[in-house]
């Protein structure tokens, strides 16, 4: 009997993503669909950054996963369009976050390039990002890029605890 | 007549991906090349960040390559088992890094182009081109926000990072301009409605570098002279040494996996 779509579903909301295992494939968004093709389950994948190593990680952990749950025959579909983006972070994913200490992505600040520079340019920044320990909004950026390619590394001022920010994208 | 048009075709498309595919890798590589060696941690850790993002953006472009070529070569095949004078790659991609104030010159006038580029690449008629432009795109926006805040700083910095940053801009400036050289290749993607004319984004990205320079202090040399060449296959001396040591396991070993 083959499983139900919603079962294959919950199975994979159980996989923890490689690089921030409280969070899972799910709430990461990177399943894009699951789907029975005569007889072959067919889950398709969306890398989050092109270049991410937890990519090649993820695709085996579905497969070893599902496999030990009884499925046989399945195919896992690479798909680029449309890119992944944080607004598929699920709201649990988020709190999930932010208890584990990195601060979620703050909606609609994607970097467009001249964006962000033009703010600084101006003096200001465009937006502040909360620290995840204390709350307090008086937090500053030391690098664009972090311990992996989604993050960036911030500094509170209010308790000068270093942290994680998962970068909009 | 039409399946030698189709051909020509597809060839162009096959040497365009190249362009894309070579300039990410050896791009790539070369900020690869600072890991474990950069002046900071944090600079350490993005710099190690930029180079994955610019290895995954490779592979999409060459995959892709491989699979509009038809003769079966993979993109580990086209990036490990060709030599020099079958990448193509800007020249200024392949040069070395200098010290930290070059990588980010040459960075930040790459990013200035990427981001115009694949901004237009997202409306192209190949939607496998569209789909890798916008992924990549999200990407090199970071690159260009980090890339351009660093010129400033540096620029607008101390006496020293001042001199060396000039220094960087004038070393690389020559460079610069074979980014916006249209051939044979680009009109017909131009023509096919596939990729924009090159040349025509020159002034916008004239419009991001001027604003940074004017910010970080910098003036570029008078002279547009731009050594090309690199988008043909003909190299500096710097490509073929980077290969050397980027291709060495697949040249010793050929055919390992792990």
């Amino acid at each position: 009997m083959q499983a139900s779509t919603s079962t294959v579903w919950q199975w994979l909301s159980e996989i923890p993503d490689p690089e921030i295992p409280v969070l899972s494939l799910t709430d990461l968004g990177v399943i894009r669909d699951v789907c029975w093709q005569e007889g072959t389950l067919v889950v398709t994948v969306t890398p989050t950054y092109s270049g991410c190593p937890a990519t090649a990680v993820i695709s085996l952990d579905i497969e070893t996963k599902l496999r030990s749950c009884g499925i046989d025959n399945l195919r896992l579909d690479q798909k680029l369009s449309p890119p992944w983006t944080t607004d598929w972070l699920s709201e649990a994913g988020r709190q999930k976050l932010k208890d584990y200490g990195i601060a979620p992505p703050v909606t609609g600040t994607r970097s467009t390039a001249a964006g962000g520079r033009i703010a600084r340019l101006a003096g200001k920044e465009t937006f502040s990002v909360a620290c995840p320990r204390c709350g307090a909004h008086d937090t500053e950026k030391i690098s664009q890029f972090g311990s992996t390619p989604c993050k960036a590394a911030y500094r509170c001022r209010a308790c000068l605890e270093p942290f994680d920010y998962f970068k909009c994208h | 007549m039409a399946e030698t048009n189709d051909k020509i075709a597809n060839d162009m498309l096959l040497e365009w991906l190249l362009r894309r595919g070579d300039t990410a890798l050896v791009l790539g590589h070369r900020v690869s090349e600072w890991c474990g060696h950069a002046p900071a941690l944090e600079e350490d850790i993005a710099l190690a960040n930029i180079a994955l993002d610019l290895i995954g953006q490779a592979r999409m472009w060459l995959s892709l390559a491989g699979e509009v070529e038809g003769a079966g070569r993979s993109e580990n095949e086209l990036a490990y088992l060709r030599d020099a004078w079958d990448f193509r790659n800007l020249l200024l991609a392949e040069q070395p890094n200098g010290d930290f104030g070059r990588t980010l010159m040459r960075q930040f006038l790459i990013d200035a182009f990427q981001a115009k580029l694949l901004q237009a690449l997202e409306t192209s008629q190949d939607h496998r081109v569209a789909a890798i432009a916008a992924k990549a795109g999200k990407e090199t926006a970071y690159h260009l926000d980090r890339s351009a805040d660093l010129v400033i700083r540096l620029g607008d910095g101390t006496p020293e990072s001042h001199r060396r940053m000039q220094d960087a801009l004038e070393r690389l400036w020559p460079y610069a301009g074979e980014m916006f050289v249209s051939d044979a290749v680009d009109a017909a993607m131009a023509q096919a409605g596939l990729a924009p004319d090159p040349a025509t984004l020159r002034p916008l990205w004239q419009e991001t570098i001027d604003a940074v320079f004017s910010e970080a202090g910098l003036t570029p040399p008078a002279s547009d002279f731009a050594h090309t060449g690199g988008l043909t296959g003909r190299h500096t001396e710097h490509l073929g040494n980077m290969l050397t040591e980027m291709q060495f396991l697949q040249r010793a070993y050929p055919g390992a996996v792990w």
